[in-house]
């Protein structure tokens, strides 16, 4: 089944026509995601085409589930306006916005998530390489692939993957690919603060899904969403999972590319998450270099089965 | 984005924050004008840097304290004039310390009690919290070790906004007497209504005082700013001072990089902000030592990585090269002609050690190879570690 999002999700693009949306918008519909509309104010009516698509361009999120029937939007807005491009997606109903943009300040976000309370649609992001659903064609062809992430590296299969960090998910996923084993839907939860979709909530997920067999959390300094989620994980979940965190040689309050990733107390250091980890169950990958081995490990000791 | 503490205190009054009276100075000539702005008696001197334990902090020429209490102004000046110009070094600075390159003069208060008050992000529900506590003027990490209960925690709904029942709480619990409650009660929804117009990271005063005479003063101020939102706040921007900031990161933001400078020797250059921790992680986890964190983001151009390669090798620690790309969308083979003329442009002498994976990989490191250039491959991120590390051992 995969989570949030499968093969015949309908998607749009808010930011189509920018330079950063519509190369990616391309890579999508190459991925053979079904990418039905696109969002630009002022562009309605015009069309985005691309190797014989044809997608057309709407003024509103509103507009384009309408006239589509779009149920997630993929955000490509610019900082300064991507808050209230969410909030537009909160306002048409959609189930899922997946914000991808970099840089939006921390208190639009603030507010932006105190309004989605209660609301319908979820959040995956910001700040974040977005979501993929890997298809059964050849490099994984025919998924649903929203975001920037690479589609190629890939592979229909029972593993989930999620992730603050956009390279190291791909890092994970083609560590397992190169193994033979494919993914249930990888999820990159983005790199800021305040953001939509914890690690908890994936995890959840994953672990009501009966496609995923076995589960890969990939986590950071700063914040103790790891921790949260590795606590639960010991309490509820069945499935195998393994666990990395970046930032180990990180040096206290300096903010390491993510806007999340600082180390604020001694509660949020690489060190302190990777004990509750090991205290949670969670099988540890030592490297980058790793982590499908670690889940690997992990799965044997459950005796589960993973491709 | 950090600012000093006579920067924070202009901002205080602004908002209607009271501080103890105060002027800055540049040069010994400023010292004069700042002074006689000033009340006749006792004068707080304070060295301006971005750095924490300055008080407790020494001079490299070991004169001791960057903050210091003067009898009188004259005092106040002679002292200044020992600060203004030499390098302070504090728990926070690291062993090469700041130069002091401004003074600020404050009237010297009379302290009836001293408080803690801060305002921040809680990450757990993405709300800004008020934290306060009645042990001012130490550490509150100690506090909040030592006597949690101490600490109090008031979460602000974004929506509504700081409630006036939320600041009486607050009040009640840190025990202020009935002269200084109001005036406590106007700090903290000033001081909150700054944090939330600025944009403002954190904000936290410490002390927060009460005189005899029952007023309330943010004695200290330390407040940083949410690089995200400073294109909404050019005058806040406008408050950077970049003789506090490595001369290597700012030529890296010039560049549109992410650099951190660290203390080891083997310089990593990668993409993506994940990908590049836990390179510096697996350097250190093979016995090596990072010499910096570098970020090239996610559609490195050849220009930005020749800029990279200028950037590390001007810290003169660096041993050693690991370039780590894990190319998605990026084509290898250009990252790696983007190598292989920044490599010949810079004219590389050190080891350097390159791991390509992903994207058209195959031709990337086919020109990596036909380069020419003394470099090593890496299979996996593991190999490409060990051998950086012993290449630099």
């Amino acid at each position: 089944m995969a989570i949030l999002i499968t093969p015949d999700t309908k998607i749009m693009i808010q930011g189509i026509t920018g330079e950063f949306g519509a190369r990616h918008t391309k890579l999508s519909l190459d991925y053979g995601t079904k990418v039905v509309a696109g969002v630009t104010p002022g562009k309605g009516g015009q069309f985005f085409e691309h190797a014989g698509h044809k997608v057309p361009i709407f003024n509103s999120v509103a507009d384009a589930a309408k006239a589509t029937g779009a149920t997630v939007s993929a955000i490509f807005v610019p900082p300064p306006f991507a808050g209230d491009a969410i909030l537009e997606c909160v306002d048409a109903g959609l189930d899922l916005a997946v914000a991808i943009t970099e840089g939006i300040p921390v208190k639009d976000m603030v507010r932006v998530k105190r309004a989605m309370q209660g609301a319908k649609t979820r959040l995956v992001g910001p700040n974040c390489p977005g979501l993929v659903t890997p298809g059964t064609g050849e490099g994984s062809k025919g998924g649903c692939r929203i975001g920037i992430a690479p589609g190629y590296i890939h592979k229909r299969g029972h593993v989930g993957v999620v992730s603050r960090s956009g390279t190291l998910t791909y890092e994970a996923v083609f560590q397992l690919t190169s193994k033979n084993i494919g993914q249930t839907t990888c999820v990159g939860i983005g790199g800021d603060p305040v953001n939509g979709t914890s690690h908890l909530d994936v995890i959840k997920m994953f672990n009501a899904d009966p496609e995923t067999h076995g589960i890969i959390m990939i986590g950071e300094i700063g914040g103790n969403a790891e921790v949260e989620a590795a606590r639960w994980v010991k309490a509820h979940c069945t499935k195998p999972v393994a666990g990395f965190i970046a930032g180990a040689t990180a040096p206290a309050g300096r903010r390491m590319g993510h806007a999340g990733a600082i180390v604020g107390g001694a509660e949020d250091t690489a060190a302190a998450k990777i004990a509750v980890f090991k205290e949670c169950g969670i099988e540890v990958a030592v490297t980058p270099s790793d982590m499908a081995d670690a889940l690997l490990r992990a799965a044997k000791a459950k005796g589960v089965t993973l491709s | 984005m950090n600012i000093h503490e006579y920067q924070a205190k202009a901002l205080f009054e602004k908002y209607g924050v009271p501080v103890p009276k105060g002027a800055a100075a540049t040069t010994p000539e400023e010292f004069t004008t700042a002074l006689s702005q000033l009340p006749d008696g006792p004068t707080m001197v304070k060295s301006q840097i971005h750095a924490g334990g300055r008080g407790k902090g020494t001079f490299t020429d070991g004169f001791k304290g960057g903050v210091k209490f003067c009898p009188t102004k004259h005092d106040a000046k002679e002292i200044a004039g020992k600060m203004l110009g030499n390098t302070l070094v504090t728990i926070q600075t690291g062993p090469a310390g700041r130069k002091v390159q401004t003074i600020y003069f404050t009237a010297a208060s009379d302290i009836k009690k001293e408080y803690y008050l801060a305002i921040l992000l809680d990450r757990a529900t993405s709300r800004p919290v008020i934290v306060a506590s009645t042990e001012g003027g130490v550490e509150i990490e100690k506090v909040a070790h030592d006597t949690p209960e101490k600490i109090h925690k008031v979460f602000v709904d974004p929506a509504y906004g700081l409630a006036d029942f939320q600041v009486r709480d607050l009040i009640f619990k840190l025990g202020f007497g009935p002269a200084e409650a109001k005036n406590a009660g106007k700090l903290i929804r000033n001081l909150y209504s700054m944090f939330w117009d600025t944009d403002a990271a954190m904000v936290e005063v410490n002390p927060l005082i009460t005189t005899p005479t029952g007023e309330v003063l943010a004695l200290d101020g330390k407040v940083s700013f949410d690089d995200n939102a400073l294109f909404r706040h050019p005058e806040i921007t406008a408050l950077r001072d970049l003789n506090e900031e490595d001369p290597k990161e700012i030529e890296a933001s010039k560049h549109s990089l992410s650099y951190i400078a660290l203390d080891g020797n083997i310089a990593c250059l990668v993409n993506g902000a994940g990908l590049a921790m836990s390179t510096m992680d697996i350097i250190k986890h093979f016995g090596g030592s990072p010499a910096n964190f570098l970020d090239v983001g996610g559609g490195a151009s050849k220009e930005q990585v020749v800029a990279a390669f200028k950037i590390i090798l001007g810290d003169a620690n660096v041993k050693g090269i690991f370039v780590n790309i894990f190319g998605g969308i990026m084509d290898c083979n250009v990252i790696a002609q983007g190598i292989v003329e920044a490599v010949k442009e810079v004219g590389l002498k050190l080891p350097l050690v390159v791991r390509l994976e992903g994207n058209n990989v195959a031709a990337g490191k086919a020109t990596l190879n036909q380069s020419g250039l003394k470099l090593v491959s890496g299979d996996t991120m593991a190999d490409a570690a060990q051998k950086i590390v012993k290449l630099v051992a």
